[in-house]
């Protein structure tokens, strides 16, 4: 019997840029158990929730996740607006489907990128997170953030999306397919990519089921669930589109879902502005003046899959009970199911493969001259600059050998 | 009217459990039942009709314990809760967890977050704060100063 070894990864790890710990038990190069802890990061939101009036609580669940920062709202306006029985107009919807799939682009986009970075394949990282920009660029555009859009109240949303930014959004999308196509076709058909992801991290149809798994890491073991088709909300009933699923249930399968699925939102996008188009200007949130007692569950479809959120109201204006159940919760657990057996080394890939939820947002920063408002370095200055370092660099160590 | 067939359906055949029924909102069900007969309803849901469990909310209310149990049925897009009242004093209930893996962290977080007793638990460790929580501290407790 050969000796037993315990490998952490976390709580602080390159891996996870949230705070949390795997404990790897491992025999030799294979994994033989897994263990979990949490809990460096809980904040009671829920706790929180109750002592803040509804119109807060939007700003709070919005904090829970720096990724796919519209879901939480999105579940929780769904959830209030079942209890007051609140019908918002065609056009937030439109804004609310589009600001939703905006954000499952380039979360997947995160995604792929990260997931490249695991395999050791930094060429997929740089460029798929080069894809990504534009489209926070977009957010900051519509909504003045490039996360945490603050676009959602009860009743409808904040902002309106004038037609005037509607050609931008239309160019962009046509653009991403492109993008694409080119990333699509490099990770569909890379061998690397094949003899990385194909068979490692398979999480069966039972094993999602027993798990109840949710999002991508579902519908990749052939459990077509999607809470955007099962339980309509928003727009998405007034668009065309499908959900995407795959059979295999390993890591390649959920990277092809989250692929696919990024074609679908460019539509979903583009069928949601041809509307805001064609409607006149405004009206996008009803004045809700009490919310009545009862009980309301609300769903949205995150990009890691089913967002749930429910709310107790005794007829104050503050929540009675609020729970969260963010996808990762049911999705992390099938670790279990996933990484034992596995060696380590497919193991960190298995763990990333359900998208554990990441808060990244980071921006380039450009530093002007107050007194004359000019750059003081622009991006050409900046990378001459990084030539300038390395041939020092090179040129010291030559003198060394 | 998909959501109000499977409500009596389950209604029927559990009818002597059942203390309430609220269809209230559309594609939502809440049923209240007796907490001895968690295990055998939720088994019915699970094993014959195909729910998927989401979650369960525990609170603490006037009334005692309430849990209530979310089941997802994806083919109508509709949610069932299942709504328990637990005992003030000594809350317990009868563990999922041996029927399916998905509600065992959850009863391991109601367990920590409100001091409730899941009997025949796999494995009713703490959950979030492990090590650095004192015991018999239930912070979602209404009396939990």
């Amino acid at each position: 019997m050969g000796r037993k070894t315990l490998i952490p990864i976390g709580p602080y790890h390159p891996l996870q840029e949230e705070p949390e710990l795997f404990k790897l038990y491992c025999d030799g190069e294979i994994v033989t158990d897994i263990k979990w802890e949490t809990g460096y990061n809980h904040r009671g939101i829920e706790k929180l929730s109750e002592s803040k009036t509804y119109d807060q609580v939007f700003f709070l669940v919005e904090r829970i996740c720096g990724i796919c920062s519209t879901s939480h709202p999105f579940a929780f306006a769904n959830a209030v607006e079942e209890i007051a029985g609140i019908e918002i107009t065609d056009r937030a919807k439109y804004i609310r489907s589009v600001i939703g799939e905006l954000e499952r682009i380039h979360s997947h986009l995160l995604w792929v990128g990260l997931a490249g970075h695991f395999l050791g394949y930094n060429t997929v990282f740089m460029w798929a997170w080069k894809y990504r920009e534009p489209v926070l660029d977009l957010f900051e555009m519509i909504t003045g953030n490039r996360n945490s859009y603050a676009m959602f109240k009860v009743g409808g949303v904040r902002r309106d999306i004038e037609n005037q930014k509607i050609p931008a959004i239309r160019k962009e999308m046509s653009v991403m397919r492109k993008k694409l196509d080119l990333l699509t076709g490099a990770v569909m058909d890379d061998p690397v990519i094949h003899a990385r992801t194909k068979g490692v991290g398979v999480l069966t149809q039972q094993d999602i089921i027993d798990y109840a798994a949710v999002g991508p890491t579902a519908r990749a073991s052939g459990v077509d669930i999607d809470v955007r088709r099962d339980d309509p909300y928003a727009a998405y009933p007034l668009v065309n589109w499908k959900v995407i699923t795959a059979q295999a249930g390993d890591v390649f399968a959920k990277a092809e879902v989250r692929l696919l699925e990024m074609y679908e939102s460019a539509s979903i996008i583009e069928q949601c502005i041809d509307a805001l188009e064609k409607m006149e200007e405004g009206n996008v949130a009803l004045k809700i003046n009490d919310i009545p007692e009862g009980i309301g569950t609300g769903r949205a479809e995150a990009p890691r899959g089913e967002v749930f959120h429910f709310v107790v109201s005794d007829g104050s204006n503050s929540p009675a009970r609020h729970k969260i159940r963010a996808p990762s919760y049911t999705n992390i657990a099938t670790f279990k199911k996933s990484c034992i057996g596995q060696t380590i080394s497919d193991a960190t890939i298995s763990l990333a493969a359900v998208d554990p939820c990441y808060c990244c947002t980071e921006r380039m920063a450009a530093a002007y001259d107050a007194s004359t408002g000019e750059k003081i370095l622009n991006a050409n200055e900046l990378i001459n600059l990084s030539l300038k370092r390395t041939s020092e660099i090179r040129k010291s160590d030559a003198g060394h050998e | 009217m998909k959501t109000e067939e499977a409500i009596n359906k389950l209604t029927e055949k559990f009818s002597s459990d059942t203390l309430g029924v609220d269809l209230s909102q559309e594609r939502r069900g809440i049923v209240s039942i007796r907490p001895s007969a968690i295990l055998a309803v939720s088994e019915y849901l699970y094993r014959s009709e195909g729910y998927r469990f989401i979650i369960a909310s525990a609170m603490h209310t006037r009334r005692g314990f309430e849990i209530y149990y979310h089941f997802s049925f994806d083919t109508e897009g509709m949610i069932l809760s299942l709504h328990v009242i637990l005992d003030s004093e000594k809350p317990h209930i009868e563990s999922l967890s041996n029927m399916f893996s998905a509600s065992n962290w959850i009863e391991r977080e109601m367990h920590e977050l409100f001091g409730i007793n899941f009997i025949n638990h796999p494995n009713q460790e703490k959950l979030i704060s492990e090590g650095n929580w004192a015991d018999d501290v239930f912070p979602y407790r209404k009396d939990f100063k």
